[in-house]
């Protein structure tokens, strides 16, 4: 008699428990795996924060003769936990082109993200990873240069005797250059 | 003793365990070609107990992950030992994993039904690779940062995913303590628990398919105990006394001067196991077949094709001619990379910029040892902030950047680069000094390069007066001469030049008197007096820090060059340098550089 009542209710029964297991199993894993993804994601959903204005140096500070001189960015930058009112976010080469109009070059390798070099004897930046160069005013001047584009301008402003610039990093290793958010 | 061995033997079938670890049979008795698989095991032991003892010292965070392993490095008792050997036990799991997989092609252990468990193995390839790279970071100083950036980059240019990826592995848009939290997380708790995972799976296949015993057989069958395991515990003390070696003789891992962003690290090169796919990126073909997106072929799809074929190994093995190409292929790829490395290797050696960033990047790093000594600890701020306070370390490098377009140190730019053009002006290595000095008035050297050669000065009042009052002058009372010079070098009272200073007073005295009288130097130059009239720099002070940081503040002011300043920048006046910048070029011009002067807070005696 038993038996007979369970054949017909088991198949339903055993459905119920199969999809009440999974779900509470899904339950017990998922809530704590959701919480660890979202915390995990967070940088996504943190902007870079820059693009500010920054002044950087003054203008006599470049030389006249077109010659790039290294200039540290020094601003307020928060890295997590930490905010400094002013600290060096970064590294850019400054170049004059005419009396009153200044070139920033960012010091990062389009190609891999290295420190490029200005080496004066050979009047070109130098990278010294991958061997990339580029000419005075940034331009790829080896076709056998790994770069994938010129090196990164920065929007300048010369505002009277300060010169100002808007910094940001940029993707590296594709042909676009495209900023880092 | 039986009875309690039996008692926990029916709670936990512990002996059969046992019996199945060590009576593994192995067809053909046991040979040195087996024991790959093992040394592994040990490295990755080895790993963990090193690991996690370094973990008990280490702090993940941008100001103090490198002060934490400066730590382990330097004051722990035993610290470099320890750090050594985790250091070079992951370099040698490299070279043995190499070998493990030749191991197992060769022999054909990758085929039917041992499919999955070669999976396992190529997982844990990548596992430790991925390791590698991850510790790579972890000490924070400027070759593990600068390798780190090149590597998060590379993951940046993948399609679509890349830019979110990248932010996600370096913990925000720029490099901080997150990406110091996140890669410790991979590397001492993710990719280890993975790996542990995969070593159980990888061991468990094993165990289940049996070893692919190399045929023909050479002796009878055996277990696994004890010869195997006899001859995987030489193989494995063989691995322990190479390391060991390697660790002895570097005196651990090294260590170099801690990550500083804005500082060109021109020595940047990878760990050396991933030198081949560095000097991969180099290659010319990259850029004339692909152009534009060279590197995310070079650094993506080839990469990603070469782990597609190792895994679909199995598969390919399983076709006509299959397992030759399997075997040309991984000889191919093997021959590449070690090719690849000897060229990488070779290029560097022969190239002096490298060379000369190498010795420069030691230089650093020692120096950061001996500023943390001389000052007892590293202040709360971090080591970048104490090494930037270092006229030994800034100054060259300002020299290099501010002044070497026109000034040479000893014939470089400060930082050992020599430059191919003439300088424009003196060379100011021993400014201050009597040696300086008394090339600046020797008539055959006043108008050579390393004075006043490139400046307007050549012909002017002071070369014209060297050249022809001065050696007459000097002819008459030598013992004037010297004297004068003594009296002009005392105002730049260099730390060098202060030893035995009460013995030479009355001889400075006398100077200062000849200075005046005998060369009429006062005729233009000012000294030890205000003079109105004064046409030239003022010898007050001459050399000394003030007079220096003075000068190049303003070399346009009264006191020095005035309206016939040649080309030489007001750099205070101008922006162009702090005050405190100024001083740093100073201090390492005058030699002022010794630690102790300058670390320790004034008032505290020790």
């Amino acid at each position: 008699m038993d038996a007979t009542q369970d054949s017909g209710a088991q198949p339903r029964r055993r459905f119920l428990a199969e999809a009440a297991a999974g779900a509470v199993g899904a339950c017990c894993v998922g809530v704590p795996l959701a919480s660890g993804l979202v915390a995990w994601l967070d940088p996504l959903s943190k902007a870079s924060g820059s693009g500010d204005w920054i002044q950087v140096a003054s203008l006599s500070s470049v030389p006249t003769d077109g010659t790039p001189v290294r200039v540290t960015v020094v601003t307020g930058k928060s890295d997590a936990w930490t905010r400094d009112a002013a600290v060096p976010v970064g590294v850019v080469y400054l170049r004059r082109t005419a009396p009153a109009q200044v070139v920033a070059l960012h010091s990062v390798c389009p190609h891999a993200g290295c420190f490029v070099d200005y080496q004066t004897d050979r009047r070109a930046f130098f990278c010294p990873c991958h061997d990339s160069t580029f000419a005075v005013d940034g331009s790829i001047n080896d076709p056998r240069s790994p770069s994938p584009r010129p090196m990164d301008t920065l929007t300048v402003e010369v505002r009277g005797e300060a010169v100002w610039l808007r910094f940001q990093n940029f993707r590296s290793g594709i042909p676009a250059k495209v900023a880092l958010t | 003793m039986k009875k309690l061995i039996d008692w926990i033997d029916q709670r936990t079938g512990m002996q059969g365990l046992l019996h199945e670890v060590l009576f593994e049979r192995i067809p053909g008795g046991a040979r040195w070609r087996y024991v790959w698989g093992s040394t592994l095991s040990f490295c990755f032991l080895v790993q963990i107990l090193t690991g996690v003892v370094l973990w008990m010292a280490y702090s993940p965070s941008a100001n103090s992950a490198w002060e934490s392993v400066y730590y382990i490095q330097h004051e722990m008792t035993g610290g470099w030992f320890l750090r050594g050997l985790h250091h070079f036990v992951a370099q040698a799991m490299h070279v043995l994993l190499v070998l493990h997989l030749l191991q197992v092609i060769i022999d054909g252990a990758y085929k039917a039904p041992r499919e999955v468990n070669y999976w396992f193995g190529v997982v844990l390839l990548m596992l430790t690779l991925g390791l590698g790279l991850t510790g790579y970071l972890l000490p924070w100083d400027q070759k593990g940062f600068g390798a780190t950036k090149v590597a998060t980059s590379l993951i940046g240019i993948v399609p679509l995913v890349g830019p979110s990826l990248q932010k996600l592995v370096v913990g925000g848009s720029d490099y901080g303590h997150h990406t110091l939290t996140r890669f410790f997380a991979l590397h001492a708790g993710v990719l280890p628990g993975l790996m542990i995972a995969a070593i159980a799976a990888h061991v468990a296949l094993f165990r289940k398919h049996g070893i692919t015993a190399k045929q023909p057989y050479r002796k009878p069958e055996a277990n696994f105990w004890p010869d195997q395991v006899l001859m995987d515990g030489v193989a494995c003390l063989a691995v322990l006394a190479s390391v060991v070696y390697l660790t002895v003789r570097h005196h651990g891992a090294e260590l170099h001067a801690p990550a500083d962003p804005t500082q060109p690290f021109n020595a940047a090169r990878p760990e050396w196991y991933f030198l081949f796919l560095f000097e991969f990126l180099k290659l010319d073909f990259l850029t004339q077949w692909f152009g534009h997106q060279g590197e995310l072929v070079g650094a993506i799809v080839i990469p990603g094709v070469v782990m597609g074929i190792l895994a679909g190994m199995p598969f390919i093995g399983g076709w006509r001619l299959g397992h030759r190409f399997n075997l040309g292929f991984l000889g191919v790829v093997l021959v590449g990379a070690v090719l690849l490395t000897v060229k990488s290797l070779r290029s560097d050696a022969a190239n002096p910029g490298f060379q000369a960033a190498v010795i420069q990047a030691q230089t650093d790093a020692d120096r950061m040892v001996t500023l943390i000594q001389a000052n007892g600890g590293i202040p709360r701020d971090g080591a970048v902030a104490l090494l930037n306070q270092d006229p030994a370390t800034v100054g060259p490098r300002l020299f290099a950047q501010h002044c070497a377009s026109c000034h040479r140190y000893g014939g470089h730019d400060g930082l050992g680069v020599v430059s191919a053009e003439a300088p424009s002006a003196p060379d100011l290595r021993g400014f201050g000094s009597a040696v300086w000095l008394r090339g600046l008035l020797n008539p055959e050297q006043i108008t050579n390069g390393f004075y006043y050669g490139g400046t307007k000065f050549r012909t002017g009042k002071m070369a014209r007066y060297v050249q022809e009052k001065l050696p007459a002058l000097k002819a008459k009372d030598p013992a004037a001469m010297a004297s004068m010079i003594e009296a002009v070098v005392a105002e730049a009272d260099l730390p060098a030049n202060r030893a035995g200073l009460a013995a030479r007073t009355p001889q400075i005295e006398a100077g200062r008197v000849h200075v005046s009288t005998t060369f009429g130097c006062t005729d233009c130059h000012a000294f030890r007096k205000a003079d109105e009239d004064a046409t030239a720099p003022t010898l007050t002070g001459w050399g000394s820090r003030a007079w220096m940081v003075r000068l190049i503040s303003d070399p346009t002011h009264a006191d020095f060059y005035g309206k016939r300043n040649d080309r030489m920048p007001s750099y205070l006046k101008d922006g162009r340098l702090s005050e405190r910048e100024i001083g740093l070029i100073v201090d390492w011009i005058r030699e002022d550089t010794a630690p102790g002067a300058w670390l320790k807070p004034v008032g505290v005696s020790k």
